[in-house]
């Protein structure tokens, strides 16, 4: 069974509307995306959060900037969750040189320092073992820095990910391991995959808690994040949280969900974390609707500007293929 | 052997084998500069500092932080590395023979090797990956091969295998410095055979071949612990009145075409050897190359010689006719120089 925490940290009033400020961010920013590629205004593959959106937000606002994260192709909520800003973002997602990555990463390769976004991988379960790389790194400066590894659910089957916890573990590594558990590993069900019914589970292999929470319920992933990230900044070492949510758009977007039954998907949209915390953040007397919609139409300028300052932006030159390959340029 | 230290005026030596001399290099730099870490199975002097030993000592004078056994965890050992690197350290990452890396390939051919590039240059991987292999101690095929013309086809690491003890040293000093992922390949022998080095042996830049013999009648590339075949063949070929250069090429890749074109240009005639398989071996860029470059201006086909098309053999017999010996060599060269 998953552990049961015991002191649950609670978000006040301020953080609570902190996390829905970054999870509308995401959810803006994603439907941005797929309304951008309907439109064929940007061509790349896009694997979408959309569902996902509680769990790096009530992570995040745990965060410092030099906090790092190493996320994982389907992880653009991670970094806008982070705060990354959005030009770059967009810029770098539209294939143009002023994005992050001066258009050679894309969307499922993500990088900005600045905010703690360290790697992004296209290769499942491979933002693990780096992680623990800048971990012995925070551990030998001395700083109280802790590195989150996202990951999927199918990445909990990979070599990667028993080869990292385990090395976190007898390191004693400031790393939190997320794994972000939608229940498909690409269209493959979790129960047709996986051995266990809870990947918490997996941490009593490797000698740290683990922990399953519900990954649409804000308090519950904060109250565990926050748990996980004391016990990394005083040194005792990782823990596995396993954030059990659903992704509303399949593994790329335009799949056509053909692995999923209509009520089943239906169902987990009506647990849709968004207006569910929303009406809650009201209810609670937190922030007023009105309030709340100002702060989506402020998120909906800064995505828009986002867009059309990447559209403006100019595509790499063909020189970029001999820079960055070393330090030192390849001549021509 | 070096004309690096022909041609200086005197050089104080000391006698040293290339295990000596690698240790010698991570002494150094890890005392001049805090970043340099090391990483690996079995490499602390607790677990008895390295399979071979290379890297005993360096637990117990720089700490486990910095020098730490690893479980056998080839991936967990090159993220942490790369993620180390990135988060401004320089570490050396063991992996204890080079088939293990198959089982990094992730790490090293999609992360260490691309993270520069896939970044726009934000990312910075100044890591060493060092691995040991070389048949003739009859380990078979798991245990023994040469694999770099993998990491040469993968764009953005560097492959060096050093065959000379001083090599050892100023390609390590040059590696640990590097900006970028640099993966050093310690060839059996060239661990044990003791040679001169010259005493404050500094860094010798990756990228630069060196001209161990002049000649003039071909040209000989190699590199590792094919250099030792290659100079007992160098040695029959003299004594048979053929003029051959030699070239040690010690970093694979980026090879360093300006001296292996200037001399098969002098020569006309152009011989690679290595230990690696034949077939699309680091024999065949370097062929192609200088067809391309020098066509018509050489005298002879270049001729390659490399392992057969299967896998390393366990028994001595086998592994003796696996391995290319002096006699094919000098067959070969003899052969080459007879034409045009």
């Amino acid at each position: 069974m998953s552990e049961i925490l015991e002191n649950r940290a609670t978000p006040d009033a301020k953080t609570q509307l902190d996390i829905y400020r970054r999870m509308i961010r995401i959810e803006r920013n994603d439907d941005a995306t797929r309304t951008q590629i309907r439109r064929g205004r940007i061509t790349a593959p896009y694997y979408s959060a959309r569902g996902q959106e509680c769990i790096p937000s009530a992570i995040s606002v745990l965060l410092n900037d030099d906090d790092k994260i190493c996320t994982i192709y389907r992880g653009i909520h991670d970094m806008v969750a982070k705060d990354m800003p959005l030009r770059p973002l967009w810029a770098e997602i539209c294939g143009r040189v002023d994005g992050t990555c001066k258009g050679k990463g894309g969307p499922m390769h993500l990088t900005h320092p600045e905010t703690g976004v360290m790697v992004t991988t296209g290769i499942v379960g491979s933002s693990m073992p780096i992680a623990n790389g800048f971990g012995w790194a925070a551990l030998l400066d001395g700083t109280k820095q802790v590195t989150v590894a996202y990951f999927g659910d199918g990445a909990s089957n990979i070599g990667a990910f028993h080869e990292a916890l385990n090395l976190a573990s007898v390191w004693k590594l400031p790393v939190i391991f997320v794994c972000q558990n939608n229940g498909f590993a690409e269209h493959t069900r979790y129960e047709n995959g996986t051995s266990v019914d809870q990947i918490s589970k997996r941490a009593i292999g490797y000698g740290m808690p683990g922990y399953t929470v519900d990954g649409n319920d804000p308090v519950d992933v904060y109250a565990h994040a926050h748990a996980a990230i004391a016990r990394a900044r005083a040194g005792e070492g990782p823990t596995l949280l396993e954030c059990k949510t659903f992704r509303f758009m399949g593994h790329v977007f335009g799949d056509a969900d053909g692995y999923m039954t209509k009520e089943e998907k239906a169902e987990a949209m009506a647990k849709d974390p968004l207006p569910i915390y929303r009406q809650k953040l009201i209810d609670d007397g937190i922030a007023t609707a009105e309030e709340l919609d100002a702060l989506t139409a402020k998120i909906e300028a800064e995505v828009n500007d986002a867009i059309e300052f990447a559209m403006a932006c100019d595509y790499p030159s063909d020189d970029e293929l001999r820079r960055d390959v070393f330090a030192e340029e390849i001549p021509a | 052997m070096s004309t690096d230290t022909l041609d200086a005026p005197v050089v104080e030596t000391v006698k040293m084998n290339g295990l000596q001399a690698i240790n010698a290099a991570l002494m150094e730099a890890m005392e001049a500069d805090p970043k340099v870490l090391v990483l690996g199975e079995d490499i602390a002097d607790n677990e008895g500092g390295g399979v071979v030993g290379v890297t005993r000592g360096l637990s117990t004078k720089f700490g486990t932080m910095r020098v730490r056994s690893t479980p056998i965890s080839e991936q967990a050992i090159i993220g942490a590395a790369i993620g180390a690197a990135m988060g401004g350290y320089k570490p050396v990452a063991e992996i204890m023979l080079m088939n293990f890396t198959t089982v990094a390939m992730d790490m090293i051919v999609n992360h260490a090797a691309k993270l520069r590039f896939m970044s726009g240059g934000q990312s910075q991987v100044p890591m060493v990956i060092r691995t040991l292999t070389g048949a003739g101690n009859q380990t078979a095929g798991q245990h023994a091969d040469f694999y770099e013309a993998w990491f040469c086809h993968t764009a953005g690491i560097k492959v060096v295998i050093p065959w000379t003890p001083a090599d050892f040293k100023g390609l390590y000093l040059s590696a640990i410095q590097d900006p970028d992922p640099v993966i050093i390949v310690e060839s059996g022998k060239t661990l044990f055979v003791p040679m001169d080095v010259p005493v404050n042996q500094g860094p010798i830049p990756l990228g630069k071949a060196n001209v161990v013999a002049p000649g003039s009648q071909i040209t000989i590339v190699s590199y590792g612990q094919m250099m030792f075949t290659v100079m007992q063949a160098y040695e029959e070929l003299t004594k048979a009145g053929v003029s051959v250069e030699v070239i040690d090429l010690r970093t694979i890749s980026p090879w360093d075409k300006e001296t292996v074109l200037a001399s098969a240009e002098k020569t006309g005639r152009l011989l690679v050897v290595h230990e690696a398989g034949r077939n699309f071996g680091p024999g065949a860029e370097i062929a192609a190359t200088v067809q391309e470059t020098l066509f018509g201006k050489l005298k002879a086909p270049v001729g390659r010689l490399g392992a057969p098309y299967c896998s390393v053999p366990f028994a001595k017999k086998l592994e003796d006719a696996f391995l290319v010996q002096p006699p094919e060599i000098i067959a070969e060269a003899q052969r080459l120089v007879a034409m045009g």
